[in-house]
């Protein structure tokens, strides 16, 4: 189910061309090495979901929608509630992309979206336990990839940060006989920080961040940081067969730290927005 | 027991025995796509794109004098009221199947040989009826696709709630209910390219039944018909092209 066309023939063409475009500091789309296309983010679409969002970047059009269920704590975990972030690629979304079980670069997707969230603490999983080691609240994020043009590390963690910051939950207590009760009233889903990912693409010796499917496809490594509310780094990952030397590491966090407090502003501003 | 319809004959939502609820229709939402729509049918929400006609893998399934349809109806995980799994379940396989073949003899498939067109459903919200709204979109992103067709393919599920016959259940109304039956039509042609029931009626209600689908889907026709035109004929373009 990759989302993005290997590079063939034609790619390796046009890599030449996006390499020249990017020695001036422009790239195909009229952009800047460091620019973000528009970001728009819609939260609270579907009404049968705890919290959702839709997100596009670009023609990148995702969509997140968050589950919160009574379940059981890992046996190792007993005073934890669950968090789940699931990442779907579907056939949906675009040409390349093939119904079936998710391949690798599916996979590698939904496990660093949810390594991002889950490594910056954003839910307190400790805040979701009904009854120590037998009931919690189990939170399940599922993302669905509905357009697909490039950066969808980016989109799909946005989604998910933006379902999950406007969650609500029904009240629940324990009652006497251990019983869980959930009342009508919902309240809100407590978030400790906004977890920012940023992924940049290397293309030859350039970085570039918010990469289109077109240069994805030319791409020779891509980097992501996931940097919390204080600028720390929770969680990385460097992808696809190209090398990063070390000065090169230490420049794409230093250029995602900074693009990543450009961006936190942008979803504060729709989570705010939302919650009125 | 729910009180489904009340005392001055209106069901809980305040509609009427006969009425549907509120339709939208997109057309053109995604990029990638070839074909796309999106429908909200009350609080159905279903957005499709349609890919092809192109090339069939693996090879052997193409066939020499026609295309062939595919069509995958999947509901996101946070669709339902309980989440569910993303995996397709046998319920996605088979209206996968009926959509498919509702779709098909609306379609000039022999134009395109030795090629496949992929219906994609992804059912961001369902509330009753996923399967009919999901025709109806389909159609719509078909024609979008510029797929060549003989007419559009129109649904509209009917049936019985409180003893009486009811047009367009929704998800409490299906599961409270005493027969569900979903109606996929070609309006212009008046071929019927769907019917499924289940549930309980007699001939007599049948009969009232699949009328007040038929009439209900050429109303929905309507929408559809109305959608594409304000897409290539809206006011927007006109003198752009």
């Amino acid at each position: 189910m990759s989302a993005v066309k290997k590079a063939v023939v034609v790619e390796r063409l046009r890599k030449a061309q996006i390499v020249e475009f990017l020695s001036k500091g422009k790239r195909l789309d009229g952009r800047g090495l460091l620019d973000f296309r528009p970001i728009k983010i819609e939260t609270g679409i579907i009404e049968k979901a705890n919290g959702s969002a839709r997100v596009q970047i670009g023609n990148t059009q995702v969509i997140a929608g968050v589950k919160i269920e009574i379940g059981e704590p890992f046996p190792d975990t007993p005073e934890m509630g669950l968090l789940v972030v699931n990442v779907e690629v579907l056939p949906l979304s675009s040409a390349y992309a093939e119904p079936g079980p998710p391949d690798e670069e599916a996979i590698e997707l939904a496990r660093v979206v949810d390594r991002g969230i889950r490594e910056s603490k954003m839910v307190d999983l400790s805040k979701l336990v009904l009854i120590s080691g037998k009931k919690v609240h189990a939170l399940f994020v599922d993302v669905d990839i509905l357009d697909t043009d490039g950066n969808l590390f980016d989109a799909a963690s946005y989604a998910t940060v933006a379902s999950i910051a406007t969650s609500t939950m029904p009240k629940s207590s324990v009652g006497q006989d251990g019983q869980i009760k959930q009342e009508d009233e919902s309240i809100p889903l407590q978030i400790n920080c906004i977890p920012i990912s940023i992924t940049l693409a290397k293309i030859d010796s350039e970085f570039i961040v918010d990469p289109t499917s077109e240069e994805e496809a030319v791409m020779d490594a891509r980097i992501t940081f996931t940097f919390d509310d204080d600028g720390k780094i929770r969680a990385g990952q460097k992808g696809q067969p190209g090398t990063l030397d070390f000065n090169q590491v230490k420049l794409a966090v230093e250029i995602a730290k900074a693009k990543a407090k450009e961006i936190r502003e942008i979803i504060k501003k729709s989570i705010k927005d939302a919650k009125g | 027991m729910v009180e489904l319809i009340d005392e001055k004959g209106l069901r809980m939502d305040g509609r009427r025995v006969d009425e549907t609820r509120p339709i939208k229709i997109e057309v053109g939402v995604l990029k990638n796509a070839d074909g796309s729509s999106y429908i909200e049918f009350g609080k159905n929400k279903i957005i499709v794109a349609v890919y092809g006609p192109k090339e069939v893998h693996p090879k052997h399934l193409a066939l020499p004098d026609r295309s062939i349809l595919r069509c995958r109806y999947h509901m996101a995980p946070f669709s339902t009221d309980t989440r569910k799994h993303p995996q397709p379940s046998r319920r996605e396989i088979e209206i996968s199947k009926v959509i498919s073949e509702a779709l098909e003899p609306a379609l000039i498939l022999e134009e395109y040989p030795r090629t496949v067109i992929n219906v994609y459903l992804e059912v961001l919200q369902a509330d009753g009826g996923s399967r009919c709204a999901g025709i109806t979109a389909s159609a719509v992103a078909l024609a979008d696709a510029g797929i060549s067709m003989r007419d559009m393919v129109v649904a509209c599920a009917v049936g019985k709630i409180s003893g009486k016959v009811v047009l367009d259940l929704d998800d409490t109304e299906d599961k409270e209910g005493e027969a569900d039956m979903p109606v996929a039509i070609m309006p212009n042609l008046n071929q019927t390219t769907l019917l499924q029931l289940d549930g309980i009626l007699t001939p007599e209600e049948f009969e009232k039944a699949f009328e007040m689908a038929v009439n209900a889907c050429r109303h929905i026709y309507e929408v559809q018909r109305k959608a594409l035109i304000d897409k290539y004929f809206g006011e927007d373009e006109v003198g752009e092209e």
